[in-house]
């Protein structure tokens, strides 16, 4: 259903669209169930002269099991979706599969900065690429990203990902992604981080190979300080 | 208010030498009379939620319409968008639901439905309220210094609330922490005073299961509030420290950690809003029953059922925090608590739906709102699931969805469930009937208004809409004309649920005083509070007739008698 | 002007006196407001092993003397109450000054401890360790203060007899500042 409001690209999106689906399932009946009932009973047993009211305490047992056998049922479903929820999660938030390359992103007030790794691959060398407010990366690729802040906490979100990150001053978080589709995505800071919260976009960009290695070679600081 | 008792009142308890009606400003400035105190939380909180809905009217319009000149208030600038927000959340929560449900229904209908004179101490309680009324002055103060009022949302994560530099409101963001710290302080004495009296000064009679259900709900919700706050008030004298003393408990440069107010906060943020939660719940007891003329489906189990959530509630609080840096095994534990607590909430709710079974049931106002209580309240709590399933949360943190969320649970409790109250015991309060003509219309326009306002915003979050933004034009994802025609319709509709308010204050106010005048008893009810007349005198019964309990709360229909209740003072 | 009272009040349906369960109350809810410090405090603390240091500077047989004037306090607090339970008010008033007295010799010393650190500069604002201590140790300061005034005013009603029980009401509040005392002292002074 999600999926109708907002492209899934990434490995993990149609995941969480489809846990959206299973707790829908699960949990939708039960809501409709109860309120079905409950407008029911409303009008079953609206005020009529030739019907008074009965004495009953809740305790008879033949209304009870009204009661307690969808309480039980709830039981059960509730630990399918605990069960689905903790896949997800764990796949998104736990298992970090290996990198092809890592990104770093810096939020402060009210930008995000982005490192590429550069030609070589590699973070922390000379030939990585600073650029603010685009993130550039390969489609079918995993990447790591290392988030962190300078002042506050901002949250590092791209909704086509079903990504969601608080950044934190003097931490650095990893996580992981990886794009299925190529195409310009935005990205968000989803934690109040003050006056500029609202205006702290940035833009994703999903290449293909080539066209990654041509934005890389066109950016790498030498060519830069060649020109 | 007008007409005044026809009780005698000379008796001891009676405060002050003198043997007539208290004067005026002892009457109505610095009430002890517990009902004077409840009208002042009743009214402040009234002031106080004309100012939560003037803040979301300026939002919404600039939401809906970005960049406008909205009516009354001007152009809304970034820094304007953020005090408003955060105010707005932090008026409704703390300075509407709070002393209406807890303190203004807590106050009034304790000593009454318990059969007690007043408040086991009333000078107490008058510093509650003081107290409460000097953290609304702070409050408002901090939005007229200069830089405005406080922007780093409800929440005040800091380093954002704990540093000027960041947050750019140095006074406006201290004084909100201390007005909350000061809100805080009179509910703890406010709480205390509930609990002692409804432990210690139940009528002659009454036991634990002759209590009216909302009388137990608002002490099991004093009790909640009383163990979960105190975690805060600590953290808010820290980030207090930290914003004016230089330390760096929030810090991590010194030594700090930003999350630890986060476990603060939320270890009393979650159980708040059961706090809020259960009284409404138990308003909504005490009308369906009145109404349906039946005795409530299982009051034990509904009382297990509060208690269970009120148990509960205390180890869900990281679910506010599965993307805030914490531990990601953490957020394991607590998808399974969050998800478990569905439990017993799902319970209380088919309780009270099975509640209407073989009743007779007659649709007042107070009883349509308080059915529609159920009925919203459903689908607020339903989507709290999807929340809840920690790797469903990673999507929907800090969306619209969460916004909808709660604002389906919270508006039940804040505006349905005090207008369920007030319309039915505005008689008892004022000695009139308030218009049911009148009531109908209004109850008619706010419900589905409020439905037009906050499923658009379920929509728009599912969408990917973050919250907090003051205009959605820099992310062209979510600027398109489809999202911003949902982001108008919800606006429209609250102008429309706005309008409709003020049939409910003319309502009210008009009521006060031109209403029907009330019988003792208008709806038939069984419990205390309606054997006194409308409006009681003080000390509510004549102290040589105070009432006596011979039988449990709802015995409505018994079989085999003439009347359809059973007043629980009447001797078999 | 003679004390009034709601019938609310003298009613006790739990078999113990209204104004005892409300302290009870009130100190269940000062529990888990040192209990949120604490525990905020001890998460730190074992994050920063380096914190030990700091510790170092501290007094122990400055803390040591105020347990010491404490305890003695909490003593002459049961005998306040012992007093009054044979309603001899003027006697109970009495062992409430020694009572306040206790909390005054207390803060003097604290203030004293205090002044000597902050002359050292180790402030409030001097790292993490400092930060705690101040508060943790202010915000207890800060009950006795409160609590010292509340036994004036105690004394006073006791020494002419009245409200006898407020006597050991006033106490209880004293056992459990004294208590809270006794987990800040070894958590701040001595774990090194
Ligand atoms: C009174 C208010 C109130 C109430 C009652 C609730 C009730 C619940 N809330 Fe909500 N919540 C808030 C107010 C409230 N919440 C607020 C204010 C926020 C945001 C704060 C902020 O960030 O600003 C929030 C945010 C919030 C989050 C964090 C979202 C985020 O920021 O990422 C989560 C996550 O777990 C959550 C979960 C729940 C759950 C599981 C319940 C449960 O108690 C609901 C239980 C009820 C039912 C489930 C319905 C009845 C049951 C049935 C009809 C049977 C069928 C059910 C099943 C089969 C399971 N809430
Ligand atoms: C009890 C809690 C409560 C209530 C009732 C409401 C009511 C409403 N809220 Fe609010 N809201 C919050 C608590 C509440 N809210 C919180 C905690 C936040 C988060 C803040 C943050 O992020 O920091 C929030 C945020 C929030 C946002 C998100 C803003 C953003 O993130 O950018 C939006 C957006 O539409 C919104 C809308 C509304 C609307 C349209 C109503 C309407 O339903 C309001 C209608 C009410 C009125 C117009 C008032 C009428 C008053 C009278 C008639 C007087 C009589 C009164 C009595 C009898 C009591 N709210
Ligand atoms: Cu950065 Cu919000
Ligand atoms: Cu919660």
């Amino acid at each position: 259903m999600i999926q109708s409001l907002i492209e899934p690209v990434s490995t993990y999106a149609g995941e969480v669209d489809f846990l959206f689906l299973l707790i829908t399932v699960i949990v939708m009946p039960w809501f409709f169930l109860a309120e079905g009932m409950f407008f029911w009973l409303m009008w079953r047993f609206r005020y009529q002269e030739d019907q008074p009211a009965m004495y009953v305490t809740g305790n008879e047992p033949e209304l009870k099991r009204w009661i307690t056998v969808p309480h039980a049922m709830i039981i059960v479903l509730d630990l399918v979706l605990i069960a689905g929820a903790i896949r997800v999660w764990y796949m998104i938030k736990q298992d970090l599969p290996e990198p092809h390359e890592t990104v770093r992103v810096i939020a402060q007030q009210w930008a995000w900065g982005f490192v590429h790794p550069g030609p070589d691959g590699l973070l922390d060398t000379e030939d990585d690429i600073e650029i603010a407010d685009e993130l550039h990366v390969q489609v079918g690729e995993v990447y790591h990203y290392q988030l962190e802040s300078r002042d506050v906490l901002h949250n590092f979100s791209v909704p086509v990902f079903r990504l969601k990150q608080d950044a934190l001053p003097g931490r650095r978080i990893t996580g992981w992604f990886e794009a299925t589709k190529t195409g310009v995505h935005d990205i968000q800071c989803a934690e109040m981080c003050g006056i500029g919260h609202g205006i702290m976009a940035a833009r994703l960009f999903i290449h293909t190979p080539e066209e990654y290695q041509a934005w890389v070679d066109s950016h790498a600081p030498q060519q830069a300080s060649a020109r | 208010m007008s007409s005044q008792p026809t009780v005698e009142h000379g008796h001891e308890e009676h405060g002050h030498e003198h043997h007539h009606e208290p004067a005026f400003i002892e009457k109505y400035i610095f009430p002890l009379d517990h009902k004077y105190i409840a009208m002042q939380y009743l009214l402040t909180g009234m002031f106080m939620a004309v100012f939560g809905g003037f803040f979301v009217y300026a939002f919404r319009l600039q939401l809906a319409f970005p960049g406008i000149s909205v009516p009354l208030y001007g152009t809304v600038s970034p820094t304007e968008y953020n005090a408003l927000v955060t105010n707005h959340g932090s008026v409704m929560i703390f300075w509407v639901a709070m002393p209406v449900l807890i303190a203004a229904f807590g106050n009034f209908l304790i000593p009454l439905m318990i059969g007690a004179d007043d408040m086991v101490f009333p000078k107490l309680n008058r510093l509650s309220y003081q107290i409460f009324l000097a953290s609304v002055v702070v409050l408002i103060v901090s939005w007229l210094v200069p830089g405005g009022g406080f922007g780093g949302a409800w929440t005040a994560y800091p380093p954002l609330s704990a540093k000027a530099q960041y947050s750019l409101t140095p006074l406006g963001s201290t004084l909100w922490l201390v007005a909350v710290a000061l809100e805080f302080v009179a509910f703890l004495i406010g709480g205390i005073n509930f609990i002692t009296t409804a432990m210690n000064s139940r009528a002659p009679g009454m036991g634990a299961k002759d209590v009216p259900m909302v009388v137990w709900m608002i002490c099991i919700a004093s009790i909640m509030f009383m163990a979960s706050v105190g975690p805060l008030i600590a953290g808010a004298v820290m980030l207090l420290f930290d914003q004016n003393l230089g330390t760096g408990f929030f810090d991590p440069d010194k030594g700090g950690d930003p999350i630890l107010w986060q476990h603060l906060f939320w270890f009393f943020g979650h159980p708040e809003v059961y706090v809020v939660l259960l009284p409404a719940t138990g308003i909504v007891a005490e009308i369906i029953t009145v109404f349906s003329r039946k005795k409530l489906f299982g009051y034990q189990t509904i009382l297990y059922t509060a208690i269970a959530t009120g148990v509960l509630s205390f180890f869900v609080w990281a679910h506010h925090q599965f993307v805030a840096g914490i531990d990601p095994r953490m957020a394991n534990v607590f998808t399974i608590t969050t998800v478990l607590i569905s439990i017993p909430i799902a319970e209380m709710m088919f309780l009270y739906i099975a509640t209407l079974y073989g009743g007779s049931i007659r649709f007042t106002t107070p009883m349509l709102w308080a059915l529609s209580f159920i009925a919203e309240f459903l689908i607020g709590g339903v989507t709290g699931i999807w929340l809840g399933a920690s790797g469903m949360d990673i999507y929907f943190h800090d969306t619209y969805f969460v916004i909808a969320h709660f604002h389906y649970t919270f508006f039940p409790i804040a505006f349905i469930g005090t207008f369920a109250a007030l319309s039915f015991w505005f008689p008892k309060m004022f000695g009139r009937m308030m218009d049911e003509t009148l009531g109908k219309i209004h109850f008619w326009g706010t419900i589905i208004a409020l439905n037009f306002i906050f499923i658009p915003l379920f929509v728009l979050g599912a969408a990917g809409q973050h919250r907090r933004i003051y205009n959605y034009n820099h992310y062209p994802e979510l600027s398109t004309p489809d999202l911003q025609s949902l982001r108008v319709l919800a606006t429209v509709s609250l102008l429309v649920l706005i309008a409709f308010q003020f049939v409910f204050l003319f309502n009210f106010f008009w009521s006060m005083f031109r209403g029907e005048k009330a019988p003792a008893n208008p709806w038939r009810s069984t419990t205390l509070e309606w054997t006194t007349p409308s409006p009681p005198g003080h000390g509510n019964w004549s102290p040589n007739d105070m009432p006596r309990v011979y039988r449990g709360p709802y015995e409505y229909s018994v079989p085999g008698r003439d009347e359809d209740y059973w007043p629980q003072n009447q001797p078999s | 002007m003679a004390a009034f009272k709601p019938i609310a009040t003298t009613r006790s349906a739990t078999g113990v006196l209204t104004s005892k369960l409300a302290v009870w109350w009130l100190l269940a809810s000062e529990v888990v407001i040192f209990g949120g410090v604490l525990c905020s405090y001890l998460m730190h603390r074992i994050a920063h092993p380096e914190w030990a240091a700091y510790a170092a500077h501290t007094n122990e047989w400055i803390g040591l003397t105020n347990t010491f004037v404490l305890l003695s306090s909490s003593l002459t607090a049961v005998l306040a109450h012992n007093a009054a339970e044979r309603e001899d008010g003027p006697l109970a008033a009495r062992w409430l000054l020694a009572t306040v007295g206790g909390a005054c010799l207390f803060l003097m010393i604290k203030s004293f401890e205090w002044y000597t650190e902050i002359s050292h500069g180790y402030t409030i604002s001097a790292n993490g360790f400092w930060s705690f201590y101040y508060t943790a140790a202010g915000i207890h300061a800060s009950h006795v203060i409160a609590g010292g005034l509340i036994m004036l005013w105690v004394a006073n009603t006791a020494r002419k007899n009245e409200e006898l029980h407020r006597v050991e009401n006033v106490g209880l509040y004293w056992h459990f500042v004294d208590i809270v005392w006794i987990f800040l002292f070894p958590l701040l002074y001595i774990a090194k």
